[in-house]
């Protein structure tokens, strides 16, 4: 047992963090330590440079851009990236598709696809969820019809994230609905957005925001070449990639971070004076440090690369703590909190967009397995419930 | 950051385990709180012929970690022989304070042959504190105390009292003291272990090395004594929540076994979450100090930490057991007992968060 970073591990991070902050362009990271959203161009920007050094892959297989690291050089990476404020690589790309298209796709789409989704030359979207498909994913709907060399797309997807910015959507379609489980008939497609038949719609969400969308697909003609693996395999693909994203789920970092500026302002407004504010913030710093820990034993747990049940835990924890951050910047800015977009106010910018994003942070415990979901894979796979 | 257990480790974790499995079960620990000792000396040789008794008595090793390890088995057993109150905790001031000739002392306990205890607290102790009431005055080349210490716990078997007190010239000094030679008040905690108030009353003290202020010495043995509760309460943590499910699968109500409640099974969920982060803390705190970080700012973290799980995870066992958790025949009470004795020993939840607060504005990211 030793707490401390390995020498090695110590020189790895310093050189993290020294490329973090010298590569990365200041003016990105304060938009980001400010939690203001950013741009197509802004999100690109910072991936490309990541990716140019080699940084924007880490977890892929090394032939395809990955590196071989430790598990704890892995979280290292996440951790020191996310204190940066170091807008992180595209999640669609760097954590969805390409993983999976790493494991299971053909040589040919490995060689068509990997380079510009390292790159992001290619922007992915993810087509998972229906409107009859949120927590119960197996039950989807949509459809792919074999027809030659192509499959015939019908059905909708929704909560498609940034959907408006992507080019290409990877999708579970049901390919065999009589296949004698629902979940045996899905196959992992990938479709250019450009398709004639497909029609994005936003959704605006409760904060005035619009990063998802509805995507409709009709009678939408795809290169049966676009399929990833085997045919009703997808629900497979589709676990592995759920169950990949270990490293950085929990959001530590970002947290952090955000109960930095949290106190920061309750430093300026005098409200840390209030030892009813400052015992929630104390508290919620604890029980960050209690997460950063469960997450290093999760981390050098899972040195066989299996996903490790307990990083329920961390996507649980993590995103209460997001939310707890989220829900103290609101009280710090107790009534400038109420105007919005209010230019030239007495009301100071990060107040004004407090509450915006207390609301948008209301979807942490929903998405990714929404945390009702993530306690059932406790009870049933950890304590056998 | 590396959280396996040595080969050592684990030995000792399954021998440890297995010495208090093959002693207690609920009705034969019943059994023995009742007893007028509340404990077992049978037991308490065996502990001494594992080497248990003498963990953390070399200066140059905390053996927090090794602590920590025979502390989650004894929380796992409830087993109430006092190995941290009349051994491990009192024995490790002696072993950084005492001269030679009182470290010697240290063979007896280790060998399990002399009782310790640790008096300190004092009525309106709190939050963990080096000052104290109890006074010191020289009597030529002697000295003699006097002053209350409660709770001391283990207070009422010991041999002989570690002592806190004031100096005449400022600062906490530390004291041996004959528990022959003074007044005691025994009884028994609510959760089936044992103390004592000890009065002193110009009670002849030899003091433990030099008769110098003792603060920083007085400050590390709380900060390890916290690491060990902790340790000791992630144990009961993990047998209450084993408990719980047990009972979760095997309980018929409504013609199935009560895991088919989601209502149930997303709290024992919820349980499951709580124990991992105080069993996390419990580590940070033991492998701080085995790295010789003796912080009581981190000691107040973990033991936050615990406190909450503790007192979720207390009640949550319960709760989900129904009826059957009131009894004192079942186990699971006891340990909902022992988990809030935790919580209220060296600093509670609520006073560690105030320590918390007092450093709060002092930095910007929270770090380990």
């Amino acid at each position: 047992m030793k707490l401390a970073l390995t020498p090695e591990e110590a020189a790895f991070r310093d050189e993290l963090r020294t490329f973090y902050t010298a590569e990365i362009p200041e003016e990105l990271r304060e938009l980001m330590r400010q939690g203001a959203s950013l741009s197509k161009d802004q999100i690109a920007t910072s991936h490309k440079i990541l990716n140019d050094h080699g940084l924007a892959v880490p977890n892929w297989p090394v032939e395809w851009g990955g590196k071989d690291w430790t598990a704890n050089q892995h979280q290292i990476w996440a951790d020191e990236m996310q204190l940066a404020c170091v807008p992180e690589p595209l999640n669609f790309n760097t954590k969805m598709v390409g993983p999976v298209i790493a494991e299971f796709g053909t040589r040919e789409i490995k060689e068509r696809f990997l380079p510009p989704t390292a790159s992001i030359d290619i922007w992915w979207c993810q087509g998972f969820s229906e409107p009859e498909a949120g927590s119960d994913l197996a039950s989807l709907r949509t459809t792919a019809v074999r027809d030659g060399d192509s499959y015939v797309v019908n059905g909708q997807k929704t909560w498609t994230t940034l959907g408006q910015y992507a080019d290409w959507i990877f999708c579970l379609v049901r390919t065999d609905p009589r296949a004698p489980k629902r979940q045996a008939g899905i196959s992992f497609l990938l479709i250019d957005m450009a398709t004639p038949g497909i029609t994005l719609r936003p959704i605006k969400l409760i904060d005035g925001g619009y990063e998802v969308n509805e995507v409709f697909f009709e009678d939408v003609r795809v290169p049966a070449n676009q399929l990833v693996g085997e045919e009703n395999q997808g629900w497979t693909y589709a676990k592995f990639l759920l169950g990949n994203e270990r490293t950085g789920i929990a959001g530590v970092g970002r947290t952090k971070v955000r109960l930095a500026e949290v106190k920061k302002h309750a430093k300026a407004t005098g409200l840390l004076d209030d030892p009813l504010f400052a015992a929630r913030l104390a508290e919620a710093e604890n029980e960050l440090l209690a997460l950063e820990l469960t997450q290093s034993r999760v981390v050098s747990d899972s040195a066989d690369g299996q996903p490790n049940p307990a990083s329920s835990v961390l996507k649980m924890r993590g995103s209460q703590l997001q939310q707890v951050a989220t829900e103290l910047l609101v009280e710090v800015a107790g009534p400038d909190a109420l105007p919005v977009d209010g230019d030239d106010t007495a009301s100071p910018p990060w107040a004004q967009s407090s509450a915006r994003r207390y609301l948008n942070y209301r979807k942490t415990s929903i998405y990714g397995g929404s945390n009702e979901v993530q306690r059932n894979i406790i009870a049933s796979t950890i304590l056998g419930l | 950051m590396d959280f396996q257990l040595s080969d050592e480790q684990a030995l000792l974790r399954d021998t440890t385990r297995e010495l208090l499995a093959r002693t207690y079960d609920p009705e034969s620990r019943n059994k023995i709180i009742e007893s007028d000792l509340g404990w077992s000396r049978d037991v308490w040789s065996r502990l001494a012929d594992t080497g248990i008794l003498g963990l953390g008595f070399e200066p140059d090793e905390s053996g927090q970690n090794e602590i920590a390890v025979v502390l989650t088995e004894i929380g796992r057993r409830l087993a109430p022989e006092p190995v941290l109150h009349a051994a491990l905790g009192p024995g490790a001031v002696i072993a950084h304070q005492g001269s030679d000739a009182q470290k010697r002392l240290l063979e007896e306990v280790a060998a399990g042959r002399r009782l310790l205890a640790f008096a300190h607290l004092e009525a309106g102790h709190r939050k963990p504190t080096a000052t104290v009431i109890t006074a010191a005055v020289p009597q030529g080349d002697s000295w003699t105390l006097s002053g209350t210490k409660n709770p001391v716990l283990a207070g009422d078997s010991a041999d002989t009292l570690v002592v806190s007190a004031a100096l005449p010239d400022g600062g906490t000094g530390l004291f041996l003291v004959d528990a022959e030679a003074v007044h005691r008040h025994p009884y028994p905690t609510f959760d089936g272990q044992r103390g004592a108030q000890i009065d002193f009353d110009g009670t002849p003290a030899e003091p433990l090395g030099d008769a110098v202020d003792a603060s920083s010495a007085i400050r590390d043995a709380i900060v390890r004594i916290q690491s060990a509760l902790c340790s000791e309460a992630v144990g009961a943590m993990e047998e209450a929540l084993r408990l719980t499910t047990d009972y979760l699968k095997a309980r018929k109500q409504f013609g199935v076994t009560l895991n088919k409640f989601q209502a149930l099974t997303q709290r024992a969920a919820d349980m499951y979450v709580s124990l991992e982060l105080a069993r996390s803390m419990s580590f940070y705190a033991a492998m701080s100090i085995a790295d010789g970080n003796l912080d009581p700012v981190i000691a107040s973290r973990a033991k936050l930490q615990i406190g909450r799980s503790g007192r979720r995870i207390a009640q949550e066992s319960i709760q989900l057991h129904g009826g059957i958790g009131m009894t004192a025949e079942y186990p699971v009470g006891h340990y909902a007992a022992r988990l809030t004795a935790i919580e209220h020993t060296l600093g509670s939840s609520q006073d560690h968060l105030q320590l918390l607060i007092d450093h709060i504005a002092d930095y910007d990211l929270a770090r380990l």
